[in-house]
């Protein structure tokens, strides 16, 4: 059998497993990096990002204001209702310093925030041209420093001897190949893409839900790992999740799927009933819930109708409005119960109260009387032309994953793992096992990644 | 392909870079795009020409291929930039032939009009012998022959690319015309970022070869191209203000105004084609439209043969058939102006117009 040996084996092909292949090789190493992925859908979710969200003290190039520390684990508390490891969250905070800096010494160009992102000018330092720009330079610096990355490669064996890393089973092409390094960095992800998992977790359910990003997180690092004795953090239904259009790809949609209009209208199941409160809060907190609550209505589908006066207000989605003039029109459309859908409105209608509409703010037009209420943006659906667009849950990725300590090494049931050490998604339940704050997955990958990268590089010493 | 057919790709690709936007600060199309919701033809050929395929976004794009939306932002709009250049031509089906033949026809009219300048010689030439001309153009086809020629075929030239040109900026600038008044600053600042190519290097570092190669190489033969023709079409202007003011007729001599201006002018053309040659045989097929590299490639024949033989013409002087494939060659290139991808520059220019009228 064909035997490779390194030693630091970096096995993910994402930004976490980048920026650790690439401070582990920065420390003199030998390193290989394990994709799973073909070459041209590399670099897992981090494709499919935009951002990433950094402390500073003043203005930088690309980001307004000050986020300071205290602010950043105020609002990473806020998501994950204090739910996670206090010292890995305020080291990942402390060290969200320097990943913009880290970006731009590999040769990463950042932009200012994007028009319609202007919330998150003083939080997010947003990539020129997006994470699969990140990941080309990444990847590029990578070659040119003499990493080596094994595309279509996928782990189907990790041989740990008492929690401490010897080698990985490889399958190339139908081929085997033994991958032995004196220290290993995982960093494949979460379980999203794998639809038996999500079956075991959510029931029949998963089969309606859409997987936002790559299809080839399938968890199957992270069960060899729990298998062998890791400690896992955060529950198995934990995920990121939103609604996104229902006619989007089973995979890979990435973010053109996504529906900005659900606070300007109101949101039906197929039974043509509200469930929840549209107008509940600002993004990106409404944005993150509405994945669990379209999971929980029948058939996992729910409906978002909108008004002329919303037409013009959000993001345009790639695939068109079903249009109607009239409500009940379009909820035959939709295939929808048209009374049903008719009395829903009527209802609605007669219960928004006049006030002044300002979708920056959490503004006064609200419902009285009514339940589930409408608490900000309520205004009446009354205006032709009428749109409808059907929604699912679309699940970004899982919180599942293995405990690390603050040198980011894998802690077996034994005690943390001499040179086995993990980064990204597959850690992030150590910081965050519900709820999301915008473009902290790129900043545990970062983060983490370096460190793992640094440490894998000491523990091959 | 016509205009229309490729519309609905067109259309449909944008809609998804409209819904994504991560590449919005790559250059003026993608803010451009997202002043519209809706893309026509009309707003198609806009963006198409405001687009210098620099394909920084093929690579960016979550949705290139092999992923099912198979996204190529550069190609399909280098596709109907292509097919624009022809559906504002004036006369249309001119454009429609030459087009359908450039890699042929341009080499043709090269001989073909290289054996109308011997057959002038022949019919109107000094009485010195034939093919002989001493260094003296004027030897060779009389002065007035030559300006009513190739006068005439200039003027020509002009017209039909101003016309074709005038026909886009109708056509594209619907949405812009009642937001900002024509002023002399948004003219400016167009010609500024045209001539300058800053949008091939927008961002600071050159634009890709191919993924993460990044060369300065194709703005570079692009700046010795325009700066070569342009020294070029100096050194023809001196000359004829020496013959009609002054009354000094050519040969001048080697360190006059208008030998300099040509001689420079040629080397700095002749660079320019050898680089955007080999440029375009290197570079990365998937961000270009391969049904237009023979449009491209005669383009860049027809320059580079004038040039060169106007160089030797200029250096080495009185070589007669040298000079007749020069007259014949130019005489090509001046027919073919309004239909080759001479055009681009300036639906480029009037794109960038728009754009600063627009923002």
């Amino acid at each position: 059998m064909n035997v490779l040996d390194y030693d630091v084996a970096v096995l993910g092909g994402g930004n976490a497993a980048l920026c650790a292949a690439l401070s582990a090789r920065r420390a003199g190493r030998s390193v290989v990096v394990v994709e799973r992925a073909p070459r041209h859908l590399r670099g897992g979710n981090s494709r499919h990002t935009r951002n990433l969200r950094c402390a500073h003290g003043s203005p930088t190039g690309v980001l307004t204001g000050a986020y300071e520390p205290d602010e950043f684990l105020a609002d990473l508390h806020r998501v994950n209702g204090g739910e996670s490891d206090e010292r890995l969250s305020q080291l990942l905070i402390e060290r969200s310093n320097e990943c913009a800096s880290w970006v731009e010494f590999c040769g990463g160009r950042l932009q200012p925030a994007l028009r319609g992102t202007l919330h998150l000018s003083r939080t997010n330092a947003f990539f020129l041209g997006g994470g699969k720009a990140l990941m080309n330079t990444y990847y590029g610096l990578a070659s040119r420093v003499g990493v080596d990355v094994l595309y279509d490669a996928d782990v189907v064996a990790l041989d740990l001897d008492d929690g401490e890393f010897r080698a990985a089973t490889v399958e190339i092409d139908g081929e085997r190949r033994t991958v032995r390094a004196r220290a290993a960095v995982v960093a494949t992800g979460g379980f999203e893409s794998n639809l038996d998992w999500l079956r075991e977790v959510w029931g029949d359910a998963a089969d309606r839900f859409v997987v936002r990003g790559t299809p080839y997180n399938t968890g199957t690092v992270l069960r060899l790992m729990l298998d062998a004795g890791a400690v896992p953090v955060g529950d198995p239904r934990g995920c990121h999740a939103i609604a996104v259009d229902a006619r989007a790809p089973r995979f890979d949609g990435g973010i053109v799927t996504r529906l900005d209009c659900l606070p300007l209208g109101i949101v039906v199941n197929r039974r043509g009933e509200r469930f929840a409160d549209e107008g509940e809060d600002l993004w990106p907190k409404r944005y993150a819930s509405w994945g669990a609550l379209v999971a929980a209505q029948p058939e996992q589908e729910a409906y978002c109708l909108v008004d002329a006066k919303a037409i013009g207000k959000f993001m345009p989605s790639v695939f068109p409005p079903i249009e109607a003039r009239s409500i009940r029109e379009l909820a035959t459309r939709l295939t929808l119960p048209a009374d049903r859908v008719a009395a829903t409105v009527d209802a609605f209608n007669a219960a928004v109260r006049p006030g002044a509409f300002d979708l920056q703010t959490l503004d006064g037009c609200r419902t009285e009387g009514l339940t589930p209420p409408k608490s900000h943006w309520a205004q009446r659906l009354d205006t032709p032309p009428f749109w409808g667009y059907p929604l699912r849950p679309g699940i970004t990725f899982t919180y599942l994953g293995v405990t690390v300590d603050e040198n980011a090494r894998v802690v077996m049931k034994s005690g943390p793992s001499p040179n086995l050490f993990a980064a990204g998604e597959v850690m992030a339940g150590n910081v965050l096992r519900r709820g999301y704050l915008a473009g902290i997955g790129m900043t545990i990958g970062t983060v983490f990644g370096r460190i793992a990268g640094a440490q894998a590089a000491d523990a091959a010493r | 392909m016509p205009l229309d057919d490729l519309t609905a790709n067109g259309a449909r690709t944008l809609t998804v870079c409209n819904a994504c936007r991560y590449c919005e600060q790559y250059c003026p199309v993608f803010p451009a795009m997202e002043e519209r919701t809706t893309f026509a033809r009309a707003d198609l050929t806009y963006l198409a020409n405001l687009c210098h395929n620099c394909g920084e976004c093929l690579y960016a794009c979550q949705y290139a291929p092999p992923h099912e939306f198979g996204i190529e932002v550069p190609r399909t709009l280098a596709k109907i930039r292509f097919a624009s250049y022809e559906h504002y031509a004036w006369p249309r089906p001119l454009a429609t032939l030459f087009r359908a033949h450039s890699l042929v026809s341009a080499p043709l009219l090269v001989l073909v009009f290289t054996g109308f300048m011997v057959l002038l010689e022949q019919l109107t030439g000094s009485p010195s012998g034939p093919m002989r001309t001493d260094g003296n153009f004027y030897a060779f086809i009389p002065h007035g022959t030559m300006v009513g020629l190739f006068g005439s075929v200039f003027v020509f030239a002009v017209l039909a690319i101003g016309i074709g040109v005038m026909r886009f900026v109708r056509d594209a600038s619907g949405r812009s015309e009642d937001r900002q008044p024509r002023t002399a600053d948004s003219v400016w600042r167009a010609l500024r970022d045209g001539m300058t190519l800053r949008h091939l290097h927008g961002n600071g570092a050159d634009c890709v070869s191919g993924e993460e190669a990044r060369y300065p190489f194709r703005r570079r033969s692009h700046h010795l191209v325009v700066w070569g023709f342009l020294l070029c079409f100096a050194s023809t202007s001196v000359a004829a203000i020496y013959h009609v003011v002054f009354g000094w007729v050519a040969p001048y001599p080697y360190t006059s105004v208008p030998v300099l201006l040509g001689a420079v002018g040629g080397l700095l053309l002749e660079g320019g084609c050898v680089g955007l040659w080999y440029e375009y045989a290197r570079r990365d097929p998937a961000l270009g439209d391969p049904g237009q590299a023979g449009f491209d490639r005669s383009f860049i024949l027809l320059l580079f043969v004038a040039a060169l033989t106007g160089t030797i013409v200029l250096v080495a002087r009185g070589s007669a058939p040298v000079l007749a494939l020069h007259l014949g060659s130019v005489l090509a290139l001046f027919v073919t102006l309004p239909y080759s991808k001479f055009v681009h520059g300036f639906y480029r220019l009037a794109a960038l117009w728009i754009y600063e009228r627009e923002r």
